[in-house]
């Protein structure tokens, strides 16, 4: 069935499709929509599930983990000071092995205090043993719910949901919402590998010393490291029963491309535009949209970058200190592989919009300049 | 060999059941008064239990992985999160078809009265279907003995040393979690073991949020002899300084003890390493601060159901 | 109630043999406590009444019921010397282990 919904409700729909079984969640702008009408398909009883009002993020995702462990499906969805007070339990989430999922509104950080977006809230949790997928649609949103559950529970890890805010949360698209009866030919019930039960009693988490916490995570890992062949394989079987690719990447215009931009969340539709307007005018621009960025899918990256001149990434957030976040995974992805040179972008910080004429500068100076600056290039800064 | 006879036709008392699900080889200190509050409460719990048991002693007792010293399945959760990791395993649970495990949040003081506050509120708020057991040693025990705001008046710790003692109440969680108008709320003590054996089972067979505020010496950090745990756990209760009660719905407060001979509190603090430093003049505030709050507790009930 | 019986060590040879996370396989009955004790509680049953008591306060649930008495169990008794505090006709005695 076609609805026109946002972005916002877009997770709601996905969560619903994917018969999530416990949901634990606390408002906060500009995700609010999600759990709102979460709430509503619950107590219209179109929904199964246990809704857990809570008092804080902290304890949205506490109350996730518990319910996860017991064996049941678990989603959340919030945004930067809730992910972020979230954060103590993000690692608990993966190194717990439990795959809940959580829908994350990309907002900038306070102070000030802003409800627009930019990547530092999500990215800062780069480090927390989740899968991140960042989406440009709010198509791809609800996709992306139903295919991050399975992802999650092959491989027993959690996995999060991107979206920025008002330029998706807010904003209101042409979906298609699938059958739920194919939904569920996609995705079977949760069937973990583990519970806790008083039918088979243990003790989860307990006190682990250094003569076994070092093997936990590199299993850890190694799962992680199954997961971009398993996104390409059930983004294969996706497109199969629904016929929309979800891929690691979604490259645009890249074949013959001398520069490539490489974007991601909505900017990265935008650079589509920008594309087409400098291929008119007989510049071979392709764009780069990184969908996953946990796991980082090094190797379709490297494929792609080192076949351009020259490649340009648009960072919506800064590593202080450093660089762009993007950036520094894309550096790192083609050192030793490529000597294509990778000039860095920052903008739209605290939801400054990312328009055409953005992108116009970037491209426009990553031409002009045969390597790049030392120093971060700032796209709008008023100097 | 007469004696031995005598032996056999008599069988033993036990004013408890018999099953264990707690069992030896834990790593608890010699005395410890929380390992008798597991072993008890979980004798009232029954095997079809499961925890959420946040930093504190219990983590470390437990034993590490890949071992247990329960045969109750636990979730060692983290430590602001006891109350709402027990709600959500108690909504997992019902989701998967799990109806019957009763799910118990077993935290130390300052998982309560401290760090875990914000969770506990909200989950009692709610209501939600869990029993949240605060085992309480008066201070921050596992990392060795620091002050948090179930420590009394007077109390020596390593945060508050003698020449800085407490000098501020303990936080009366009990009054805290009473105003949240949860259907049922009681202190017990691990000298008093059927008493608290039957409170536990009360709590098991109501529904809601259920709490249970158990006093439990800890001689490591009371500084105290590990054979005076029960002893300083009776004094507790006949001193007032603890008293056993309950409260339902939050409004009819119900005394189980009141000692017809009200002892001294120096009786109870000249036992302590912890408060060896107070003088006459300190010993007399405590004294008189423990008689307030009986009073009040006294009227509490009087005047019930508020 | 009964005595319990050791349970094995837990080795895993490599991360194979190991869970996803860290949950128990077993108790921690492989712990011998016995060893922490300085002091070990005799119990002369002459003077025994039978009253549960010492079972019923140790924290290490290391008093074990046989033929209606009850029993220490040295192998994780800790020496806490609880039992011999609260035995109502003090006869459990708490005596110095010979090391």
């Amino acid at each position: 069935m076609r609805k026109v919904i946002m972005g916002n409700h877009a997770l709601s729909y996905g969560a619903m499709l994917s018969r999530v079984q416990v949901i634990a969640a606390y408002p906060i702008t500009p995700q609010t929509q999600v759990v709102e009408l979460l709430s509503e398909m619950c107590a219209d009883k179109v929904l199964d599930a246990q809704f857990i009002k809570v008092e804080s993020e902290h304890s949205a995702m506490a109350a996730c983990l518990g319910a996860s462990l017991a064996g049941a499906r678990t989603f959340t969805a919030t945004s930067a000071q809730g992910l972020a007070l979230m954060h103590e339990l993000l690692h608990w989430a993966s190194g717990g092995r439990l795959p809940v999922v959580l829908g994350n509104i990309n907002r900038a950080m306070a102070p000030g205090w802003s409800i627009w977006s930019d990547q530092n809230d999500s990215l800062s949790q780069r480090d927390t043993g989740w899968v991140q997928f960042y989406c440009g649609s709010n198509q791809e949103v609800l996709d992306s719910v139903i295919q991050a559950f399975k992802v999650a529970e092959k491989l027993h890890i959690p996995a999060m949901i991107i979206l920025d805010a008002f330029s998706l949360s807010h904003t209101y698209e042409v979906v298609e919402v699938p059958e739920q009866e194919k939904v569920d030919e996609y995705l079977p019930p949760f069937q973990p590998k583990f519970r806790l039960t008083p039918d088979d009693p243990h003790a989860f988490g307990g006190l682990t010393s250094p003569d076994h916490y070092l093997e936990l995570r590199y299993k850890l890992q190694k799962d992680m490291e199954k997961a971009p062949a398993l996104i390409e394989e059930t983004g294969q079987e996706f497109q199969e029963l629904f016929g929309r690719k979800l891929g690691l990447v979604d490259p645009y215009q890249c074949d013959d491309a001398e520069i490539i931009l490489v974007t991601s969340g909505t900017a990265g539709y935008t650079a589509c535009v920008a594309v087409d307007h400098f291929r008119q005018q007989g510049l071979k621009v392709g764009n780069l949209r990184i969908r996953t960025f946990r796991p980082f899918p090094f190797e379709i990256v490297r494929d792609i970058l080192s076949q351009a001149k020259k490649v340009a990434v648009v960072d919506r957030n800064i590593s202080y200190g450093h660089h762009g976040i993007f950036y520094q995974e894309i550096k790192s992805a083609l050192y030793g592989h490529s000597p294509v040179p990778v000039f860095g972008y920052i903008t739209g910080l605290g939801g400054r919009d990312i328009t055409l004429d953005t992108f116009r500068q970037i491209i426009e100076e990553t031409q002009k300049n045969d390597a790049p600056s030392e120093r971060i290039s700032w796209i709008g800064v008023k100097k | 060999m007469k004696a031995d006879k005598e032996i056999k036709k008599k069988r033993m008392r036990l004013s408890l059941p018999p099953e264990e699900y707690m069992h030896s080889g834990h790593l608890a200190c010699q005395g410890c008064g929380a390992t008798l509050a597991m072993r008890y409460a979980l004798k009232a719990l029954g095997p079809r239990t499961a925890l959420s048991i946040p930093a504190c002693c219990w983590s470390v007792i437990d034993g590490p992985f890949p071992y247990s010293s329960l045969s109750i399945p636990i979730f060692h959760c983290a430590f602001e999160t006891a109350a709402v990791s027990a709600a959500g395993l108690k909504a997992g649970l019902e989701m998967v078809g799990d109806k019957e495990t009763t799910v118990v949040a077993w935290a130390g003081d300052g998982g309560t009265f401290d760090i875990g506050i914000q969770a506990l509120s909200g989950v009692a708020e709610r209501n939600d279907n869990i029993i949240y057991v605060c085992y309480d040693n008066e201070a921050y025990m596992n990392t060795g003995i620091q002050r948090s705001s179930a420590t009394p008046y007077g109390a020596w710790t390593t945060t508050t040393p003698v020449k800085h003692y407490k000098n501020r109440p303990k936080k009366d969680i009990d009054a805290i979690m009473a105003a949240h108008r949860i259907p049922y709320l009681a202190t017990a003590n691990i000298s008093y073991p059927e008493d608290l054996y039957r409170k536990v089972r009360k709590a098991k067979d109501i529904k809601g949020t259920r709490f249970i505020h158990i006093y439990t010496p800890c001689p490591t950090g009371w500084k105290t002899r590990p054979e005076d745990t029960i002893k300083l756990g009776k004094l507790a209760v006949q001193t007032c300084i603890f008293p056993l009660y309950e409260v339902e719905d939050g409004s009819t407060w119900k005394i189980n003890i009141k000692p017809r001979d009200k002892k001294p509190v120096k009786d109870y603090l000249r036992l302590q390493g912890r408060f060896r430093h107070l003088n006459e003049e300190a010993i007399s505030f405590i004294q008189e601060e423990v008689d307030k709050k009986w009073a009040r507790l006294l009227k509490y009930e009087e005047v019930s159901p508020l | 109630m009964k005595k319990q019986e050791p349970t094995p060590k837990i080795d895993f040879k490599s991360e194979k043999d190991m869970p996803l996370a860290p949950y128990s396989l077993g108790l921690m009955l492989h712990n011998f406590t016995g060893a922490w004790r300085n002091i070990r509680p005799e119990i002369n049953l002459k003077e025994c009444i039978q009253c549960g008591i010492c079972w019923k306060f140790c924290p290490d649930t290391a008093i074990y019921i046989e033929n209606e008495y009850p029993v220490i169990d040295y192998t994780y008794c800790k020496g806490c010397g609880l039992c011999a505090e609260e035995c109502p006709t003090k006869c459990i005695t708490m005596v110095e282990e010979e090391k």
